[in-house]
This record gives structure tokens, sequence and C-alpha cells, in this order.
């Protein structure tokens, strides 16, 4: 990827189809410490409600989508505990 | 050739559509006997097929709250809900063109407003629950509004929205107010205080090809399609006499059971809502939990694939509905739940027809716990 969305950790899931970004996101935000950030780039248009509602039901942080990479939306999400 | 619809014991999608009560079945094969010739014409086979029609349109018209002589039938609700909104427009133009709408209406809604000539669509947007605030409704009619749409109840979670309230808002504003009543008539009372309301018969019971459309009097409202002297100027095309009849059969027969329907499938919904989340980890039960239609029950499971759920379901003999985007063909999630902000995957409606029994739902209840965890095992996100 060309840019890094301002986060400890870059998930790439473009091309993945829902659920499967929000899989990658349960799976590997365990890699980064609490009050680190994680940005997950995904194109599947149920992305952008799903990883809020994950963000609410696991009671981490959504920040919202940072810069773009290539193109394709990041959803950055804080982990919170 | 059956009576009876393949393993009806499994189907769970009533808010689709319904079986075709048995009370209709009768109606409609008498009609097709007796009601075919052309009610427009004034011999006496055309007079009986005229008499039918006008008692049809008697008890829909009874049952929304409308005269007999607002009430035109349609080919399907989508049909009634394309007419009321081009029609309301058109008549309004000289208003405006803006089009006010809950973020939440049935496709048919959004789409006929997408196609009114200059149109503009305002959405006002729903809480968590599915529910329209009936003052933010208000605010958002303006002086260049010409039309505003909400629906009774909303079909993918069964939130009921306020509409009597957001009629007065309507009403104070001068803004023409359009229901789309599609799942609540037959089931809750209709609330009072639109300009024109769209049904569909087949979710009550009735035949499918049968819609309603009603412009309360004085209304304003303009006919989109080229003339035509049939459905009182407000549907073209040769009436389903017999279809109407039928519907009008149902729905009676509906509303003649509705009490008893409402408090069994209340019950029935109300124990699957409080046990999900005991037999399903990671469920997420959405839709207001008591503003709803009784019948509704609407739950995402995390990290399972809806088209897979809905395929599995189907296997053990299951008919529900998914508004996760896997099973649309446009591979984008449900509006509706977008615009609640719940999660689209994994999601599964149950919605309750007539003849719904709480053995079906136990067993229903024994059998989904074990395929969320076979599903979620397979993508080997059981523990995450």
């Amino acid at each position: 990827m060309s840019e890094r969305p301002g986060a400890d950790l870059v998930l790439d899931c473009r091309g993945m189809r829902c659920p499967l970004p929000v899989i990658e996101l349960g799976r590997r935000i365990g890699e980064v410490g609490v009050d680190a950030v994680v940005a997950v780039v995904a194109d599947d248009p149920a992305a952008a409600v799903d990883i809020p509602a994950w963000c609410r039901l696991r009671a981490h942080d959504y920040l919202g989508t940072g810069d773009p990479v290539d193109g394709v939306a990041a959803y950055r999400v804080r982990r919170r505990r | 050739m059956h009576g009876v619809p393949d393993s009806i014991a499994g189907y769970l999608d009533a808010a689709s559509t319904e079986p075709l009560h048995p009370a209709a079945r009768e109606v409609l094969a008498e009609a097709l006997d007796s009601g075919w010739a052309d009610p427009a014409r004034l011999y006496g086979s055309a007079r009986r097929a005229r008499l039918l029609l006008d008692n049809a349109r008697e008890v829909v018209a009874a049952a929304v709250g409308a005269r007999p002589d607002e009430v035109s039938f349609t080919g399907s609700g989508t049909q009634a809900v394309h007419l009321g909104v081009l029609g309301a427009a058109l008549a309004r133009e000289r208003a405006g063109r803006r089009i006010v709408c809950s973020a939440v209406e049935h496709s048919s809604v959004l789409h006929a407003v997408a196609a009114a000539p200059g149109a503009t669509m305002d959405r006002v947007p729903v809480d968590r629950a599915g529910s329209v605030d009936a003052a933010e409704f208000g605010g958002a009619l303006r002086a260049d509004t010409a039309l505003a749409c909400l629906q009774g109840a909303n079909h993918e979670v069964g939130t009921v929205q306020p509409v009597a309230e957001a009629a007065t808002e309507c009403e104070l504003r001068g803004v023409p107010l359009l229901v789309d009543a599609a799942q609540v008539v037959g089931r809750l009372a209709v609330p009072g205080g639109w300009s024109v309301l769209a049904a569909s018969a087949h979710k009550w019971g009735g035949p499918p090809g049968v819609g309603v459309l009603a412009v309360r009097r004085g209304a304003r409202w303009r006919s989109p399609s080229p003339e035509d002297e049939r459905g009182s100027g407000r549907v073209p095309g040769f009436e389903n006499v017999p279809g109407a009849l039928a519907a009008a059969a149902a729905l009676r027969a509906r509303l003649e059971d509705a009490e008893q329907l409402n408090r069994t499938h209340e019950a029935l919904v109300g124990r699957i809502r409080a046990r999900l989340p005991e037999l399903v980890p990671d469920v997420e039960v959405v839709g207001h939990p008591t503003v709803r239609l009784p019948h509704v029950v609407t739950f995402s499971c995390l990290y399972v694939d809806g088209e897979a759920l809905l395929t599995e379901l189907d296997k053990e003999g299951y008919a529900v509905s998914s508004g996760s985007s896997c099973t649309a063909s446009t591979l984008t999630p449900s509006h509706v739940l977008e615009a609640m902000g719940v999660l689209t995957h994994g999601n599964i409606r149950v919605s309750l027809p007539r003849g719904a029994t709480e053995a079906g739902v136990e067993r229903f209840l024994e059998v989904l716990p074990d395929v969320v965890a076979r599903l979620r095992a397979t993508a080997g996100v059981d523990r995450l």
C-alpha cells in the first residue's frame, strides 16, 4: 500500500466480502496494545456499517475513516481493552 | 399439485408474503366464475362484476379507514406505492419538488421518489431501534416540500413508526403524507391522518397481484399514468375483480382473528427475543423491543455469513429472510440496517405466519444455535 492511514496496524481487506473484514479485525486486534489504533482498509460497502457496529459490540472505539489508501476507505479502531 | 405450500411448518417469512388464506381460496374460485365480466359495462354479468368489486372496495376501505370511493386496486403493493408517490408529487409540483422520507422506507418508496421528475429526497434518519422521531420528521418539512412518506411499520425489523404524530406535523405544515401500510394492514390498527395510503393483499393472506391505493378525497393527487376510464382514474387497466374480492375475504378473515393471532405471535416473538442472546453467543437482536409488529424479530450473528446462514436454515426446513449484503443482488447491505447502524452481516428476519406454533418456534430455537456454531467453527471464528 502506498500510504499509511495513521495507524499502528493496517489490515488490507481489499477485495474481501462481508463478514471477512470484520473477522480479520477480530482476529488481529490483539496484535496491538491497548490504546493503539488499527486501520481496516476495505472496499466492501458493508464494512462502513459493520466495523462501527463491531466496535460497539466489542467495546472498542471507532475513530471514523482516516485518509483513504489508494482511494479505498480506511476504518480506524482504537483497542480499548 | 397440492393444496398446501411445501414445508409450511418451517415457513417463517410472513413479512415477505403470507400463504393464501383458506377464505380467500374459496372466494377466488367462486369469483372466477361469477366476477369475470367487464365491470365497466352495463349488462347483467357486468353489473354483477361491478357489485363484487364494490363489495371488495367497501371491505378494504373500512379496514384502512377510508371511504370506498377513495380506494382503488392495483396490480401490487409496489405499483400502489409508485402511483401514490408519483401522483402526489405531480399534483404538488407548484409547491415544490422536495420529498421527505424516513431513511428506512421500503425500496419501492425510495425508487418512486428517485423516479419523480425533478424531485430531491430528504431522508429523515432513525435511531438504533429503527424509529423515526416525529418532531424531527416534522422539522424536515419545508415550504417547498411536495410530499412526506412514512411507513406504518418497518418491513425488515418490525419497528412501528409514529405515523399519527407525523401526520399531525404534516397537517400543521400543509404537506400531504403518504403511508406505506403494507406491513400493518390486517394486523394493527391503521393510523389516520394519511393523504395517500398503499398496501398489498398478499401480505395479509390475499392472493398475489392485488395492491391497494387509497387517495383521500380532497388530497392533491394527479394520475401519472396515461388517461384511462378504469380504476377510478387512478389505476389504469381492466380490474382484477376475482383477486380484489379474494383479497377482501382474506382481510375480513384476518381481522376477525387479528387479536388472537397478535397475542400468539407476540408471545412467540417475545420468547425468541428473550432466549436468543442466551442461546447464541454474540447475537444482536435489532428493532424496537416493544413498539413493533407482533410477528417480526430480526437479529444479526457476529462473524457469520448471512447467505450461508440462510442456506443452512433452508436445509433444516426453515424459510427466513436476510438483510445481509451477500444475499442481495446489489452486494450492498440493507439500507434499513445501515440507517440503524447495526451489524449487517449474519442477519436473519423471522416473521411468523398465521398458523405458527409454539412447537415450531421451539424447534427453530433448538436448530439455530447449532447452525450458527457450525458456521462459526467452519470459518474458524468460534473463539474470536
